[in-house]
């Protein structure tokens, strides 16, 4: 499948430079003018988070900001055209929704992956629906050239790696530490183990996640992983500072991450 | 929607699902994040060598027998019945169970299954508080350190048995994201499960959860049905005309239902909480006024909005306060083999009181609302019928918070 992820992890290749992947929330504050803004402030693919009720993968920075999003009205349908107005003027930078399976599922499969196709969406990670129910979902996505990403974490095995690997496509996002988002990241050398053997299973780029905050921190994993995901901090900034503090950090990380090879 | 379960998969009785994918129908699954995925396919391989062991049986046996008090007997609830003015009311009396309610039977049986596999740790989330009581108490007796994750708002509401789980040596965590109930308490108790994989057992109070959760928990619950089917037997010499019992995930409705789905001639009721009516929005029926969907490791109906926003339950019992249903009950709602009713709070206080006066039982606020139907129901059979609920619970917990509403100062 060919499509805005896969140019641009063989951009980020090509440069030998680490990708820099940012989190946040839609409808949580001015999130449209966030979107817009977070290319220039060195994001190469954007995760747009869909709010849920009930999200329980997430720590407490991301439920409070999906409860928020929700309190001031937010929808799946109005996060699918924030992602519509966003790839109006950028034609490049990928998006991949981020979320949980009930509103899509309330949505329709077909009618999600075909709304989100048009909506210029490149990639969907659904936390709670993993391989073994994930068919119709994917099925549904293929038909519109929307990767399904896959999440593989320490407790992914060999034995378990393959089933994970299996008909994934974009990249394999690596939760880096048994745990929610915004718990703690998982030790460096362990985690470049990890991203070596995701690589080397599914042939794929591999995106780490899941507790990454600081520059240090992304800068480290950016030495090993063919991308760095932070989520809560940016969506913590957002809060405490919006479009500027939520930018203002974001430049910080992905600077430390494209420039932790050189 | 459709789901792909192939033909030779499908198994052919009501009473033989789930299939090999934890389907019960389109219903169920194993919706969990990607790290769960291992220890839901550990518990599964676990809990299937633990079924085939003769040990494990026996061991369950004993402590079933001499700890929790097995069989608990059936009951002819005779005034009750002159006052219902019609078919006989039977209650299965699984309130006489060890700590005051039918959650024991399945806390027992999850609890040796964690010793066996090795978990150092237990987990739970409660509503009501039954289920973290019954958790702590097996817990405790089989000296396992025990955190049980409940709602905020319950916990004000529940006083008393957090304490008695305190009492018990369990740790209890107020969870005070989303709503700060039963539904929050599950997604914390999930949260730390997916922090604390390695050690820790999931103890889940409901047959609702990732497969092998729902079929493992009705297991474990079938022994209410299989004691009252063999003891209906020998009393009266035939089966009820139909079994009832309250519903909130669904254990012990399940429990009674399941040795009696290919008895056909028995009909099977569940009591949804009405909370203030269906018709108000605020309930906790979520097969009447909810829609299939996904949550918390099973697709089953939810109480949800049009963005499949998980919409908050009510009930005045906090112990059916879930906003969902165990995926086995959605199943035989679609098949027409079980009929799904619901009573209002107003009801299972009517209930609560006339139960107390007129069989000295105070039953549990949980079950009061499966009475509210049995009373139409006896109407309905008439004086040949027979009815047998299940007595899930008794009502000692809720005593605090009926004088409450009855303006009584304790």
């Amino acid at each position: 499948m060919t499509n805005r992820l896969t140019t641009r992890f063989a951009e980020l290749s090509a440069y030998n430079r680490a990708g820099f992947v940012a989190y946040m929330m839609a409808g949580d504050g001015d999130s449209q003018a966030l979107l817009n803004a977070l290319p220039a402030a060195g994001a190469d693919v954007i995760e747009l988070g869909m709010p849920f009720t009930d999200p329980m993968a997430d720590g407490a920075a991301i439920q409070a900001s999906a409860l928020r999003a929700l309190e001031a009205g937010m929808t799946l349908k109005k996060t699918l055209d924030q992602a519509a107005t966003f790839r109006k003027t950028d034609k490049t930078t990928p998006i991949v929704l981020m979320g949980y399976a009930n509103p899509i599922h309330h949505m329709g499969w077909d009618k999600f992956a075909k709304a989100a196709g048009k909506a210029g969406v490149d990639g969907l990670i659904c936390v709670d629906v993993p391989p073994e129910e994930d068919e119709e979902l994917r099925t549904a996505l293929d038909k519109h050239g929307i990767a399904l990403i896959r999440l593989a974490t320490p407790t992914t095995d060999d034995k378990r790696l393959a089933t994970v690997v299996a008909n994934t496509a974009g990249f394999v996002y690596y939760v880096s530490t048994t745990g929610v988002t915004g718990a703690g990241t998982g030790a460096v050398t362990e985690v470049s183990e990890a991203v070596a053997r995701v690589q080397k299973a599914s042939g794929l780029p591999v995106a780490v996640g899941f507790g990454v905050r600081e520059p240090e921190q992304a800068a480290a994993i950016a030495k090993h992983a063919d991308a760095v995901v932070v989520g809560s901090a940016i969506v913590d900034a957002m809060h405490e500072g919006g479009v500027a503090g939520a930018t203002g950090l974001v430049k910080r990380l992905s600077s430390a991450v494209h420039t932790a090879r050189r | 929607m459709s789901e792909t379960v192939s033909a030779d998969t499908r198994p052919n009785a009501l009473s033989a699902w789930p299939d090999a994918r934890g389907r019960f129908g389109d219903y169920g699954g194993r919706f969990v994040a990607e790290t769960l995925m291992p220890n839901i396919l550990e518990l599964e391989e676990a809990y299937e060598a633990a079924k085939k062991d003769p040990e494990f049986k026996a061991q369950m046996d004993l402590f079933l027998k001499d700890y929790v008090g097995k069989p608990s007997p059936i009951y002819f609830a005779e005034r009750l019945t002159e006052a219902f003015g019609g078919a006989q009311v039977w209650f299965k009396r699984d309130e006489l169970n060890h700590t005051g309610s039918h959650k024991i039977n399945n806390c027992l049986g999850q609890v040796l299954l964690a010793k066996r596999m090795g978990k150092t740790r237990i987990i739970a989330e409660t509503g009501a508080g039954q289920h973290g009581v019954a958790t702590a108490t097996v817990a405790a007796r089989f000296g396992i350190p025990c955190t049980v994750f409940m709602g905020a708002t319950d916990v004000e509401r529940q006083a008393p048995n957090v304490f008695r789980m305190k009492l018990l040596g369990a740790e209890v965590v107020p969870v005070t994201s989303g709503t700060g109930t039963l539904k929050d308490a599950m997604n914390e108790a999930l949260r730390d499960w997916v922090t604390n994989v390695k050690d820790t057992f999931y103890v889940i109070g409901t047959v609702a959860g990732p497969h092998p959760y729902p079929a493992m928990v009705r297991d474990f619950q079938s022994i209410i049905g299989r004691e009252a089917r063999a003891q209906m037997k020998e009393r009266l010499g035939r089966l009820p005309d139909a079994c009832v019992a309250c519903i909130g995930g669904g254990s012990n409705a399940m429990g009674l239902f399941h040795p009696f789905i290919e008895d056909e001639e028995v009909r099977l009721i569940g009591v949804e909480a009405a909370g203030h009516g269906i018709e108000t929005g605020e309930h906790a029926a979520s097969l009447k006024g909810g829609k299939p969907g996904i949550l918390h490791g099973n697709k089953t109906y939810l109480l949800q909005d049009d963005d499949g926003q998980i919409i908050d339950a009510h009930s005045i019992s906090a112990g059916l306060d879930y906003p969902g249903i165990g995926p086995e009950h959605a199943f035989l709602h679609d098949a027409k083999r079980a009929e799904y009713v619901s009573a209002t709070d107003e009801e299972a206080m009517e209930m609560f009181q006339l139960c107390t006066k007129l069989e000295g039982i105070i039953p549990a606020l949980e079950p009061s609302h499966a009475l509210a139907r049995v009373r139409d129901l006896a109407a309905e059979l008439g004086e040949n019928g027979i009815i047998l609920m299940n007595m899930c619970g008794r009502g000692d917990k809720d005593v605090p918070q009926i004088a409450r509403m009855l303006g009584v100062e304790l």
